[in-house]
């Protein structure tokens, strides 16, 4: 089930294609930055892991305030430690990409903005959440009043059964709302 | 809730596991009723989620094959190797079971430790059996709430019944736990679940829906070999309709390896994907979506260059009529910039083609034709270029409606313009924006936006007093009188022009340029003013400053275009011998694409001299920090307007989509410079899903129902000119049709029955509204499914 160093198998290639939302060429572009990556050691193994450091330095990613959170969501490894393989990474592509739908999105969206990983959004998540919004600088982030304001305001509009915490289904009642999510919830290589 | 048993079960068998199983047959009978005692048992709590559940599977499993149902029975068929831990690989956490202590202590919804380790065993991720663990039975996207309270529940019954049932075991089974086989009952329920709620339909659907689950791509392709394996061809039928479903995928693979060899095509439609992205990266989704627009037409242009090209202008190219003038062989720059002269006899306009029936050889071998009529192919060209136009605005109707239902389905509000703190907070982030400062702006973007909006909340809506109100409303309705005056007086002063023009019955070179000269210089003035208006008015809601913007610009374009049409379509061809015109199509086709042309012109002018001169008098002068804006609205409806001529000239110009993909190409890599050097994101949200809805709208409806008015009415009521074109010595275009019948039902009797299709079908009022009336049915059914 892994892929070979230099070339992607034709079966497996159209089992990606079937399974994901990429189209060919979409899959041997991520295959082409994929394999970049790798050290002259990594391509000779199948089913290569590339650790987080590296993944970040690509470009669509490096500058992103959520590129840690996205590895982390997309990794199947063991240890936690945001690391991908070809298929995490293909799955990454499938979930930003033009043609997966709005469910996908919207899931891993949750999941992303879920910094501890426990399964919903509760006041912890949105503050980290809003932080990265706002940026680094300090004339750009809220105040700790103006946080406060903003995540009762938030949990009031979006919590609809009240326990504090937003959960997938709610966040993706919130998301519904917004027909410019699934256009900005994209990345293309 | 027999069934529900026979299902774990089942998925054991599927499991490599346990592929040596089901010989004992015979055996199984007494532990598998003791099974289903025991499930039974903890089914029998009244959890209506569950019972939904099973009852769901039992209802997918109905078309199961029913060979695997026998073979079953497989966790205890495990016992007679005797050795239970062969189940697990870890198997601590289970043999805590047989002391029945409710090893599970687990907070609800999390997912606990036993099903993590037996889980594991399936090589499944940490993250992927707790998606698993929160997952629905049969949709993605079901309530999970409902869900999480589904699987605490489970968790709990499994705390509570091990005692209970723990005993029925017992005397049947050392070693095997109540709790073991719920166990894997359990995650590996929930796994059958997922296959068999995929193994109930058809390759393509199941295929589908697994794409469309967030599991991870191993766990996929896991589950897909699990949910199809079954599908080995059990009987015949299966079999036949396996290979059918394969034909027809190699098919499809093949066609689809032959698209994508097609180097060109696939070179052309990835065309601009770099400086789309690094534009995307820089400026986010509101200025890509003017270049995405100027993609979109581009190629619709291409095809119907496509169109004409093979159809018309080929065909004439390989038969030249014989020339008018003959001294007019030599082009010159100015004759190239109006269309006069040597390009007015030349495949670019309408007097060029022929009303001849070209006659040529079906066979190729002998160059003289036989007299046999059968071996002579009858091109007529009045129809080709009537059939080619008529088919042409088809084709772009049935792509425009189904492009605007497509975005229409996508994007159903269009103005509401309140400020939602939840939807900001987690629908704003771009996540394309990929260069630093880019980034840095767009969270400088964001906080701004939630300071403000927070700052309404706290405060309350900002209160004016009455008097601040009637100012406004005054300075509201000053700016709109304004706006529409000019429109008027623009309207109005090229009426006259083109009207005293007409009036001294000669056409001289500066005359016609200045016309288009001031008609371009309007629709480009104009929107400047506009913006100053909008300025003055200083709305609040950004929308409504967007939409006000959009309607005053689209007011212009359209008085414009029908003061021209009115010009063209009322004045010179109802009268052509009145003006000395020879042909009065091609004079219109020429102005056509002297419009297109100086509008070109200006606005290359406009974007070197004035985007970037405006850039150096705000920093110099104003002392802005900030680049001016990108102004997406008048950018589009430019765009919009160029195709409406394009659209309105093909009747007149065959070769005017030509020009105009000429020109959008160049306009591209201009535009994308000017912004990349002049401009900067905007600090205002761009609502790019509802901005691009509108703007296939206006594309769809001004713009191409404009054009295609016009050309009916051409086609319909005007005469035709009687010394140039395809159409000379008819009275209406619309009888070309008729001398086609006629001359295919003599030269091929055995076509007899299209021209019987077309007079009951096309001329007939009646059919074209039920067609109508089909297509906005199949538009919204599949905009509803």
């Amino acid at each position: 089930m892994g892929t070979t160093a230099s070339k992607l198998g034709k079966d497996l290639l159209s089992e990606y294609q079937e399974l994901t939302f990429l189209t060919k060429q979409e899959i041997l572009c991520a295959h082409k930055r994929f394999t970049e990556l790798l050290t002259k050691d990594e391509k000779d193994l199948p089913n290569a892991r590339v650790p987080m450091e590296r993944i970040l330095t690509l470009p669509e990613l490096k500058s992103n305030p959520f590129r840690e959170r996205i590895c982390h969501v997309f990794s199947t490894s063991e240890d936690k430690d945001g690391s991908l393989t070809f298929e995490d990474f293909l799955d990454l592509l499938s979930a930003f990409s033009d043609s997966a739908t709005l469910e996908i999105k919207s899931h891993y969206a949750f999941r992303i903005f879920d910094f501890d990983d426990d399964g919903t959004l509760d006041r912890g998540d949105l503050e980290k959440l809003v932080n990265c919004l706002t940026g680094e600088t300090d004339d750009t982030r809220l105040t700790p009043e103006e946080m406060r304001q903003l995540i009762s305001n938030i949990l009031e509009e979006s919590d609809i059964d009240k326990d504090g915490t937003v959960n997938l289904s709610e966040f993706q009642h919130v998301i519904s709302r917004s027909p410019d999510f699934v256009s900005s919830f994209k990345i293309v290589l | 809730m027999e069934h529900s048993v026979s299902f774990s079960v089942n998925i054991c068998e599927m499991d490599p596991d346990y592929e040596n199983l089901g010989e004992d047959e015979p055996d199984e009978e007494p532990i598998f009723q003791d099974l289903r005692e025991s499930a039974a048992s903890t089914q029998r709590s009244p959890e209506t989620l569950q019972m939904d559940i099973f009852r769901e599977c039992t209802d997918s499993q109905s078309d199961g094959t029913p060979d695997t149902e026998q073979s079953d029975g497989t966790p205890d068929t495990e016992q007679p190797d005797g050795t239970p831990d062969t189940e697990q690989p870890d198997g601590t956490p289970d043999t805590e079971q047989p002391d029945g202590t409710p090893d599970t202590e687990q907070p609800d919804g999390t997912p606990d430790t036993e099903q993590r380790s037996s889980l594991q065993r399936h090589c499944w991720s940490a993250a992927t059996q707790k998606v698993l663990s929160s997952m629905p039975s049969r949709t993605v996207g079901k309530s999970s709430t409902a869900v999480t309270s589904q699987h605490s529940s489970q968790l709990h019954q499994n705390q509570a019944s091990p005692h209970g049932s723990a005993h029925s075991f017992r005397p049947v089974r050392d070693g095997l736990s109540k709790v073991d086989v719920k166990e894997i009952s359990t995650e590996e329920n929930k796994k059958e679940r997922l296959v068999s709620s995929i193994r109930g339909l058809s390759l393509g659907e199941g295929i589908r829906k697994l794409r469309a689950m967030p599991l991870s791509l191993t766990d996929k392709m896991e589950i897909r070999r699990l949910a199809f394996s079954g599908i080995a061809g059990n009987t015949l039928l299966s079999r036949n309709i396996q290979c059918y479903s394969h034909l027809r995928a190699y098919i499809l693979r093949m066609w689809r390896q032959c698209l994508f060899s097609c180097h060109i095509i696939l070179s052309f439609l990835q065309l601009w994907h770099l400086p789309m992205k690094r534009l995307s990266g820089r400026f986010g989704t509101g200025v890509l979506s003017y270049f995405l627009f100027l993609q979109t037409l581009l190629h619709f242009n291409f095809l119907l260059l496509i169109i004409t090209g093979l159809f018309v202008v080929f065909p004439q190219a390989i038969n030249p009529p014989p020339l008018y003038d003959s001294h007019l062989n030599n082009l010159t720059g100015l004759e190239l910039l109006m269309g006069t002269g040597y390009l007015s006899q030349s495949l670019m306009f309408y007097g060029y083609y022929t009303n001849t029936i070209t006659k040529t050889c079906s066979t190729g071998e002998s160059p003289v034709c036989k007299a046999d009529r059968s071996q002579i192919v009858p091109y007529s060209m009045p129809a080709a270029y009537f059939l080619t136009i008529v088919i042409a605005f088809f084709i772009t109707c049935i792509i425009l409606v189904y492009s605007m239902s497509r975005s229409f389905g996508r994007s159903l509000q269009v103005l509401k313009s309140k400020g939602n703190l939840a939807v900001q907070v987690f629908c704003s982030w771009d996540f394309k924006v990929s260069k630093k400062s880019s980034v840095r702006l767009h969270c400088e973007n964001i906080s701004n936006r939630l300071k403000e909006l927070l700052s309404e909340t706290i405060s309350g809506e900002d209160k004016k007093s009455c008097k601040q109100r009637l100012c406004r409303l005054i300075v509201r309705l000053l700016a709109w009188a304004a706006c529409l005056a000019s429109i008027f007086s623009g309207a109005i002063a090229v009426h006259h022009m083109s009207e005293a023009f007409i009036k001294r019955r000669s056409f001289s070179d500066t005359e016609l340029l200045l016309l288009s000269a001031v008609v371009s210089g309007f629709n480009l003035l104009l929107p400047g003013f506009f913006n100053l208006c909008a300025w003055l008015e200083k709305r609040d809601s950004p929308n409504v400053r967007i939409c006000v913007s959009i309607f005053r610009n689209l007011l212009l374009k359209v008085s414009i275009v029908g003061v021209l049409c009115y010009r063209w379509l009322w004045r010179i061809a109802g009268e052509p011998g009145h003006h000395g015109l020879k042909c009065w199509e091609s004079f219109v086709g020429q102005e056509l694409y002297r419009l297109l042309l100086i509008d070109f012109i200006f606005t290359v002018l406009y974007t070197f001299i004035g985007e970037f001169l405006w850039r150096l008098f705000s920093k110099r002068m104003l002392k802005r920090n900030r680049k001016p804006v990108f102004d997406i609205a008048r950018n589009v409806l430019e765009l919009i307007y160029g195709q409406t001529l394009t659209w309105l000239g093909l009747l007149f110009a065959p070769l005017l989509p030509a020009v105009q993909i000429i020109k959008l190409f160049v306009l591209f890599y201009m535009k994308k410079s000017s912004v990349m050097l002049n401009c900067q994101a905007s600090r205002k949200p761009w609502r790019a899903s509802q901005m691009s809805t509108l703007f296939i709208f206006i594309l769809c409806f001004p713009s191409f129902l404009v054009a295609a008015v016009s050309v009916i009415y051409t086609f319909w009521k005007i005469t035709p000119s009687s010394g140039c074109g395809p159409f000379r010595n008819l009275t209406t275009v619309f009888q070309s049709s008729k001398l086609l019948r006629q001359e295919l039902e003599i030269s091929h009797p055995a076509l007899s029955w299209l021209t019987w299709l077309y007079s009951s079908l096309v001329e007939n009022p009646l059919i074209l509204f039920s067609t109508t009336g089909v297509f906005l049915m199949v538009i919204y059914f599949h905009n509803q499914v």
